[in-house]
């Protein structure tokens, strides 16, 4: 046993609550600067996607003058707000060690029912929302139901009802776009502009923005956040002390639904239309935010911004590489390099614990 | 079996009902069986020693009388009326804490966050009752303090991450906060597998002192030394049954190995 009386020569590893020296910092104090990267990293899992994006806005902007021209940098947020939403209800399965391959499938069956009881069954706007809801808390209740009480693995349930929203959506679709002239202003306001320090950002950005805020305050503040981590961290732990793990998983996977229906509600904005094509990149792409985002698949271990930094990130390198004039198949090489990029050190962070 | 009452703690003769009994508790793992039909009885005031060799049952004793799992058969009683745990918390919200085998702590949270796990505290007013926050700062504070009263010196800063720690620190964790919380019983599954010596003698000193305040604590421990020194009564298990109930004054440490062992019965 060490005395704790040694000074800290850390003062990075500390903390946030400053505090001065604790046993933090001397537990993290192993020496190599090697390993105090990866405590750092460990302690904020937040901070290597930050670096990533700040580096990315700097190299992208040096290359390209067009990237910090306001319109780009609007369409950037535009581009990502749906893609953003979709990630926070997939940082919430992935932090309780799951995965969703039926988020952009549950947003789309959501956003065609929005869409089409405005437009075909002349519902108001307002309700025609609240359906949109219904039908994201549904499916999102149904994934968690599978998952709970048949304890198939999320991914394989997930993976089944990926297909079947998909089926639902065209049949109940017709296979045909609802186009904005036909869908209430309401609904379609989510793509409407407003100017900030000549910047155009439509109020889907903001209920994005919104919605990270609440989400973040709820993991971070509230004591079912807790139970949603301690429950990915280790789920037989967190049964012992006294959680009741389906509990959680089944209301993560049905606030996820709800996080969807929002979703829905931005991605009508931002197309004007709503599509049943419109989810099929967005499964794998939420996750490939989220987990840019420094988020661990092994659950447990992440923050609701760091899926946010990850969305921004794809984002930026997308809109980057397309300024620079390269062919899209750059932009997927480089988004899957940031993937695998991402997982390797995630693994390597991992290491810390004994 | 009358074996068991004629080994109680002559203080609680002859009126004293079990604080905690289990009769006929049986439990099979598909083909293996992990219980036999055991009963068990713990007075108020005395450690209750269970040992036994690997295998014996001795954690699946443990599960099935604290909901962490539920027995095929047989019946709890607590303080002489049935209960029915389904799950953890239902034992919980009885006073009866316990620490597993391999500890259930979640390496990720931090020590306070790991002492108040599944019964957070909210903040007063509508901070707690509307935005449902958490009131860390009170925890935290909480969560020092018990670990001063209860001796324990080697974790100092109650937010650092369980995972930053020794296995020792994480035993004493476990034990803290079953300590702190249980208010009717205690329960240590092999809670001084993973200490030195000094680290296990704190968790005796802490066991006795439980005890001396009034709770009563089932300890399961492979080590013979600590079982004989601290226990009142040692309920021994073998293949899934319970073979005898002795005191370290009717029998020594090499009979109560015979009996678990098969070598020779009580
Ligand atoms: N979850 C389980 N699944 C299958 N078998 C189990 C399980 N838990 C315990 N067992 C079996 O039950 C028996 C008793 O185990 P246990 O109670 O852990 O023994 P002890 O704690 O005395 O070493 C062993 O044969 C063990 O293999
Ligand atoms: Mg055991």
């Amino acid at each position: 046993m060490t005395t704790n009386t040694s000074q800290s020569s850390t003062p990075a590893a500390a903390g946030p609550e400053g505090g001065g020296v604790d046993l933090a910092t001397e537990f993290l104090d192993r020496s190599t600067p090697l390993s105090r990267i990866r405590n750092l990293l460990h302690r904020y899992p937040a901070l290597s996607p930050g670096i990533v994006l700040v580096v990315a806005v700097i190299v992208f902007g040096v290359i390209s003058p067009r990237f910090f021209l306001a319109n780009n940098l609007s369409l950037i947020t535009q581009q990502v707000a749906v893609v953003g939403t979709l990630a926070i209800a997939q940082t919430l399965v992935i932090l309780t060690a799951g995965i969703d391959l039926s988020v952009g499938a549950i947003m789309v069956l959501s956003s065609m029912v929005i869409a089409q009881t405005a437009s075909q069954n002349h519902v108001p706007a307002a309700l025609a929302l609240v359906l949109g809801l219904l039908v994201g808390l549904a499916a999102g209740a149904l994934n968690g139901v599978l998952v709970t009480r048949l304890k198939l693995p999320p991914f394989i349930v997930t993976l089944g009802t990926l297909n079947i929203f998909l089926a639902l959506t065209l049949l109940y679709s017709n296979s045909a776009s609802v186009i904005g002239q036909n869908i209430p202003a309401l609904i379609t306001s989510t793509g409407a502009t407003f100017n900030v320090g000549g910047i155009g950002i439509t109020y889907g950005v903001v209920a994005m923005l919104v919605l990270y805020i609440v989400m973040a305050f709820i993991m971070g503040k509230t004591a079912w956040g807790r139970h949603v981590y301690a429950v990915g961290d280790d789920k037989e732990s967190a049964r012992l002390a006294g959680i009741r793990v389906n509990r959680v998983l089944l209301s993560v996977y049905v606030a996820a639904g709800a996080i969807l229906a929002i979703g829905a509600w931005i991605q009508i904005g931002r197309a004007d239309a709503a599509s049943p094509n419109a989810g099929n990149d967005l499964n794998l792409d939420s996750i490939t935010a989220v987990v840019i985002g420094g988020t661990s698949l092994f659950g447990g271990r992440g923050t609701i911004w760091g899926s946010l930094l990850g969305a921004l990130i794809v984002g930026v390198f997308r809109n980057g590489l397309a300024l620079a004039g390269l062919d899209v198949l750059y932009q997927t090489l480089a988004v899957g390099v940031l993937i695998i990029v991402a997982v390797s050190l995630d693994q390597w962070i991992r290491k810390v614990r004994k | 079996m009358t074996l068991s009452e004629d080994t109680r703690p002559a203080s609680t003769l002859p009126y004293t009902q079990p604080v905690l009994k289990a009769t006929g508790l049986v439990k099979t793992y598909g083909r293996v069986v992990g219980l036999d039909g055991v009963d068990l009885e713990l007075y108020q005031g005395e450690v209750l020693a269970v040992i036994g060799d690997n295998g014996a049952g001795k954690s699946t004793l443990i599960k099935c009388l604290t909901g962490a799992e539920i027995p095929d058969e047989g019946q709890l009683h607590l303080q002489g009326s049935p209960v029915h745990f389904k799950r953890p918390q239902d034992a919980k919200l009885y006073g009866i804490e316990t620490v597993y085998q391999g500890l259930a702590v979640s390496p990720a949270l931090d020590i306070a966050s790991n002492l108040y796990l599944g019964r957070e505290l909210r903040k007063p007013g509508i901070l707690g009752s509307v935005f449902r926050m958490m009131d860390t700062k009170t925890m935290r504070s909480n969560s020092k303090q018990e670990l001063d009263r209860l001796g324990i010196s080697t974790l100092q800063d109650v937010t650092v991450a369980i995972e930053n720690l020794s296995g020792g620190q994480r035993q004493a964790v476990a034990v803290a906060r079953a300590a702190a919380f249980g208010s009717k019983v205690v329960v240590l599954d092999e809670p001084t597998a993973a200490l030195g010596v000094r680290e296990s003698n704190q968790v005796l000193e802490l066991i006795r002192r439980l005890r001396d305040q009034g709770i009563p604590v089932i300890l399961v421990s492979h080590n013979m030394p600590h079982v004989f020194d601290v226990a009142d009564r040692i309920h021994i298990q073998r293949l899934g049954k319970r073979a005898a109930v002795i005191t370290p004054q009717s029998h020594t440490m090499t009979e109560a190995v015979a009996i678990m062992t098969g070598a020779a019965t009580a």
